[in-house]
């Protein structure tokens, strides 16, 4: 089922077979100037969420587009399934399309708008079925956006600081939702954030990207649901955010 | 003076809400109101000889003169003429441009090769190349349509490309990641996102198409409403000539009213369009 996307060097085979996505050996730079990915190896399992922190320009969005297949492997390989999905910070509907046309952007099947309206009251949105884009709020967008993601049964979804656009109140709503969705999909999830609290809440796994190198991987051994009062949060809390090189907390 | 000033404003301001509520109906009156006299002083100024009629016809006269050039069929065989000319002329003007714009939007190739003398030629004034026009095409329909299609391909070809090329590249982006074909976001991504930028060239097109079928018919012609006007010089008939004028201004508003119609039915996504359509 997995493909190999681009190799361009030969590597040795990854360590993790079973593994959804094998990124190894992973390098970019644009012309001249620093790798803003080094050398990068990762290994994400079927099932698994892993969230990817890090500073601006730490090379979390080069990962991510290059796993989205927008950005050309060059130099390392990456290994993905074909079924991906990508939800970016912005919803990036058509405004042109009703919510549900959206939603199933580029599928066939006569069964096209019940396969919409299924997903779409999956993710709270069964009432906006055939809303026009614009009329959305953010939260509404950012579900259609999910709905679309979904609707295509990924293997892989990689989530691009979904709910950085969305207000406090908002956000605390979609986290509880994507990590509903995961844990009846049960897809290998990447979620890049700068929320070092929504990576706690969510993932199984932190990792901490630092000029284009992972600095921390820690797994969050938590079960769900997670609260803030939980003495390991504080403690990983505490990890992350030095990793990430803020020390107040 | 500064004392004046800032003892007047804080009435004005507690006014200020009931004001405005019936301040829109009033703005109707008034907008109405200055051209309605305009026509009044007009009649008036004609009706106790302060403007000769030789000069310029009374608005009852234009009136009654348009209504005998519709009873003696003049009028309706003229306007059928004149609004097949431009018709045609659009017609080709929008598959022309249509067409260009394609090519030159949709491929690096094609702009190179369909872009740079597109707006070479653009800078000409169309109007200008009417001697040669008589020249290639003689006198009959082909140099009139010619004319009107040469006009009014350029707003559409110029913005429908500006609109394919200003498609945000972040929906593209999400085109790809969603394995779209590229003929599915030509379809579905490029094509309706320049669609309003096509419909701001269709409305200019339709206002040159007017300016072209003026000139075309002026210069030689023997049937459309602007011969009708020329004809009418001759005879020092200004109140055909105002009727011709109106009929113009009238074609004008009524091409117009249907790009507004077609912009608010294809493009009701917009949500502007649902809240302001006098705008």
């Amino acid at each position: 089922m997995n493909t190999v996307v681009q190799v361009t060097q030969e590597v040795p085979a990854p360590a993790r077979d079973d593994a959804a996505v094998v990124v190894h050996g992973l390098t970019r730079r644009f012309g001249d100037g620093p790798a803003v990915l080094d050398r990068l190896d990762l290994a994400i399992a079927p099932g698994e969420f892993v969230a990817l922190l890090g500073h601006s320009g730490s090379g979390k969005s080069t990962l991510l587009r290059t796993l989205a297949g927008l950005d050309p492997v060059t130099e390392g390989s990456v290994v993905r399934p074909r079924e991906v999905s990508v939800v970016f910070q912005e919803s990036r509907l058509l405004p042109w399309k009703r919510v549900w046309q959206n939603t199933v952007l580029g599928q066939d099947g006569a069964d096209r708008r019940d396969r919409a309206v299924a997903v779409l009251e999956e993710v709270g949105l069964g009432h906006r079925v055939d809303a026009w884009p614009l009329t959305l709020s953010g939260g509404e967008a950012q579900r259609a956006a999910l709905a679309r993601a979904l609707v295509r049964e990924p293997a892989f979804l990689m989530l691009d600081e979904p709910f950085a656009a969305l207000d406090a109140l908002t956000r605390l709503k979609m986290q509880r939702l994507v990590s509903d969705l995961w844990i009846r999909h049960r897809c290998a999830v990447l979620l890049v954030t700068h929320d070092v609290d929504e990576a706690l809440l969510l993932a199984d796994r932190a990792v901490v990207l630092e000029r284009g190198r992972i600095r921390t991987d820690v797994p969050i051994p938590m079960d769900r649901p997670r609260r803030h009062a939980d003495p390991r949060f504080e403690h990983l809390r505490g990890i992350l955010l030095e990793s990430l090189g803020v020390h107040d907390g | 003076m500064s004392g004046t000033l800032i003892r007047t404003a804080s009435p004005v301001a507690v006014r200020a809400v009931p004001r405005s509520a019936w301040r829109p109906r009033l703005g109707i009156l008034t907008r109405y109101a200055s051209p309605f006299l305009l026509v009044l002083f007009w009649q008036a100024a004609c009706s106790v000889g302060l403007l000769s009629t030789r000069l310029v016809a009374s608005p009852a006269q234009i009136v009654a003169t348009g209504w005998a050039l519709t009873r003696d069929g003049t009028l309706p065989t003229n306007l059928a003429v004149s609004l097949a000319r431009a018709g045609f002329g659009l017609g080709i003007a929008f598959v022309a441009g249509v067409s260009l714009a394609l090519v030159s939007g949709l491929s690096r190739l094609g702009e190179d090769i369909v872009d740079a003398p597109l707006q070479i030629l653009r800078t000409l004034p169309a109007l200008a190349l009417v001697p040669l026009f008589i020249l290639w095409f003689g006198i009959g329909e082909t140099p009139k349509i010619a004319l009107v299609a040469l006009g009014s391909s350029f707003p559409i070809y110029l913005n429908l490309h500006k609109g394919i090329r200003s498609i945000d590249p972040k929906l593209l982006e999400m085109a790809r990641t969603l394995g779209l074909s590229r003929a599915r976001t030509i379809r579905d991504v490029i094509l309706p996102g320049a669609l309003p930028d096509l419909l701001v060239g269709l409305r200019f097109a339709v206002g040159i198409s007017w300016l072209m079928l003026v000139v075309a018919e002026q210069v030689n012609a023997d049937s459309g409403i602007g011969h009708m006007m020329m004809d009418a010089e001759d005879f020092l008939r200004t109140d055909i000539i105002l009727v011709g004028l109106v009929i113009y201004g009238l074609l004008g508003l009524a091409s117009d009213q249907i790009v507004r119609f077609l912009e608010n039915t294809l493009l009701s996504w917009r949500p502007s369009h649902r809240i302001g359509r006098s705008t």
